[in-house]
């Protein structure tokens, strides 16, 4: 029964961090550079659903700040490849990256001055509501953040592999060059891509924000996200879900089986694992990209 | 200035039938001048072969002309206007499509998904079907490898692809980069009698870029030479598959006085 509850809080831990998992895999698979900004997209997307229906802000219903707040990180994220990136197309993916860290420190700062730097939950209708299956008490919370995740994985496998812009973003990322040859507009693509990782982010910190309270900093969940991107393959979008709940599961269990100090370095000790034994990642796409 | 009217061969200025027109185009990659001056035409229905040693500039003038590249002067008029410097996506909205070197396949999507993306400018879904089973009927291994990643087949299936691609735009004009890159003559042949049937039946006008010299001219209907960024000579490909210069230079004939160890450019005034 232990071990259950144990399950379901590390899978649901593990579906946040599959989720911005997956927004590294996207841009990385778009513009070959990392987005260290990831973890604090998330934090951001979640403060903006706080600000905007918590009742000490705007007090609006929870289901209305959803999507607002996921339609504004989708924006967020579209403008800042427009106005910012795409002027530094031609320079090193490495200005790209500091630029991402810079980034991460500069939106952390600005949501520490909007909401303050004290913890604060989220006025969420379904936070402390439990199910009750036999003996077994399972967090309403926890049951949405895995329920959410997989629906949105499956929404994203859709939109992939069956819609004409899904299809040309793959095309995009790896082929580049050939899409320009098929006048596929690729830097509207881009941007399109980035708005999407700003968009999961922002289901991703909304889901985080329902299972307990958050500050400025918990954006940087994010290297233990770029570690389970790592895990499961960086460039896999199934893969970066995997290591999302490879690292989510471990961590309960190892503070129960082996000792609470040691949980927080077991994601980063299999990490290591992998990156000898099978440096790909788990679910790898391992194909020469043409230069 | 014209190269083609300075030849003297059955090629006014601008007739009715020109499709594409490249005026004075000068590009360069960085500080380098890859393109000095080149003036061309392509007449409608005709495939145009232009050939010339690596380096001479042959790619460089494609890609400027489907906006890949941008010159840094000149004019490249199609349907009336110019399209210099236009970005890629207008210049296959407008007819003219780029098959570029090396096939350059999306090498994780399905052999029907690069076709599909081929089509990414259209959206009438009936005729993008047709134009699918269109491809199809000329390259049939496709049919069988729809749903097979294309990075799976061989180098020939991918140049089969690449060009069915092309063709899902619905192109006016097709710039056809080294279809014979790396291929064996048997796929070299085919794939050759396979663009002559397209422009037939499909009336499709190509230009093409070949280092193969003797398979471009023989199935094309004029030639271009280039060298060093510069057209050296044009004419009709038959008369070119005659030139000495073609044979001893571009088709390994020996001709009568040999010239071979000079440069090039050197041995007649007119190649300036």
């Amino acid at each position: 029964m232990d071990v259950l509850q144990l399950l379901v809080s590390g899978l649901a831990n593990g579906c946040v961090y599959g989720l911005v998992a997956m927004g590294f895999v996207l841009i990385y698979k778009a513009t070959e550079a990392v987005n260290f900004a990831q973890g604090d997209f998330m934090m951001l997307g979640a403060f903006i659903c706080l600000g905007l229906t918590n009742p000490q802000f705007m007090g609006l219903p929870f289901w209305v700040s959803v999507p607002v707040a996921i339609a504004i990180m989708g924006v967020f994220g579209y403008a800042l490849d427009l106005v910012v990136l795409r002027r530094m197309s031609g320079q090193s993916q490495i200005a790209v990256i500091i630029l991402t860290i810079a980034l991460g420190f500069v939106l952390r700062f600005v949501a520490g001055l909007i909401w303050g730097h004290e913890p604060i939950s989220l006025a969420s209708p379904i936070a402390g509501k439990d199910i009750r299956l036999g003996g077994v008490v399972l967090g309403m919370d926890e049951i949405m953040v895995i329920g959410v995740t997989l629906a949105m994985t499956i929404a994203l496998y859709f939109y992939f592999n069956r819609t004409k812009l899904g299809v040309a973003m793959q095309a995009s990322s790896q082929n580049q060059l050939a899409a320009y040859y098929m006048g596929i507009p690729v830097k509207r693509i881009q941007s399109l891509i980035w708005a999407l990782a700003g968009m999961v982010a922002a289901v991703a910190g909304i889901l985080f924000a329902s299972k307990g309270s958050i500050d400025p900093s918990i954006g940087l969940l994010g290297i233990k996200s770029f570690a389970a991107a790592v895990i499961g393959g960086f460039g896999s979008l199934p893969g970066a879900l995997l290591g999302g709940v490879i690292v989510g599961l471990i961590e309960p269990f190892a503070s129960r089986y082996i000792a609470a100090g040691y949980a927080q370095i077991m994601p980063y000790l299999l990490l290591f694992v992998i990156l000898i034994f099978r440096p790909h990642g788990i679910l790898a796409q391992v194909h020469q990209k043409k230069v | 200035m014209s190269v083609v009217a300075m030849k003297g061969s059955a090629a006014p200025a601008m007739a009715d039938d020109v499709v594409l027109s490249v005026r004075n185009i000068e590009s360069y990659y960085g500080p380098i001048m890859a393109i000095r001056g080149v003036s061309l035409e392509v007449r409608k229905g005709q495939i145009v072969s232009l050939l010339g040693a690596n380096g001479a500039g042959k790619t460089t003038l494609m890609k400027t002309i489907s906006g890949v590249m941008d010159p840094e002067k000149g004019q490249i008029i199609y349907g009336g206007n110019n399209i210099a410097g236009a970005s890629p996506d207008k210049v296959v909205r407008a007819g003219i499509v780029h098959v570029p070197e090396g096939r350059e396949v999306f090498p994780l999507l399905t052999v029907e998904e690069n076709l599909r993306m081929g089509a990414f400018i259209r959206s009438d879904n009936a005729g993008i079907k047709r134009d699918e089973e269109m491809v199809f009927s000329y390259f049939p291994i496709l049919a069988e490898r729809r749903h097979q990643a294309a990075g799976t087949l061989s180098g020939g299936q991918q140049q089969m692809l690449a060009i069915g691609r092309g063709l899902m735009a619905q192109p006016k004009v097709m710039l056809l980069d080294e279809p014979s890159l790396g291929l064996s003559p048997l796929l070299v042949k085919e794939i050759f009698q396979i663009i002559r049937r397209l422009n037939r039946e499909q009336g499709v006008t190509m230009m093409l870029v070949e280092q193969n010299a003797k398979v471009a001219l023989e199935v094309a209907d004029y030639g271009y030479v280039m060298e060093l960024g510069r057209i050296v000579m044009a004419d009709s490909a038959e008369r070119l598959l005659q030139s000495k210069d073609v044979q001893e230079f571009y088709l390994g004939m020996q001709a009568e006085e040999s010239q071979r160890g000079q440069k090039r450019w050197k041995q007649k005034k007119t190649w300036r």
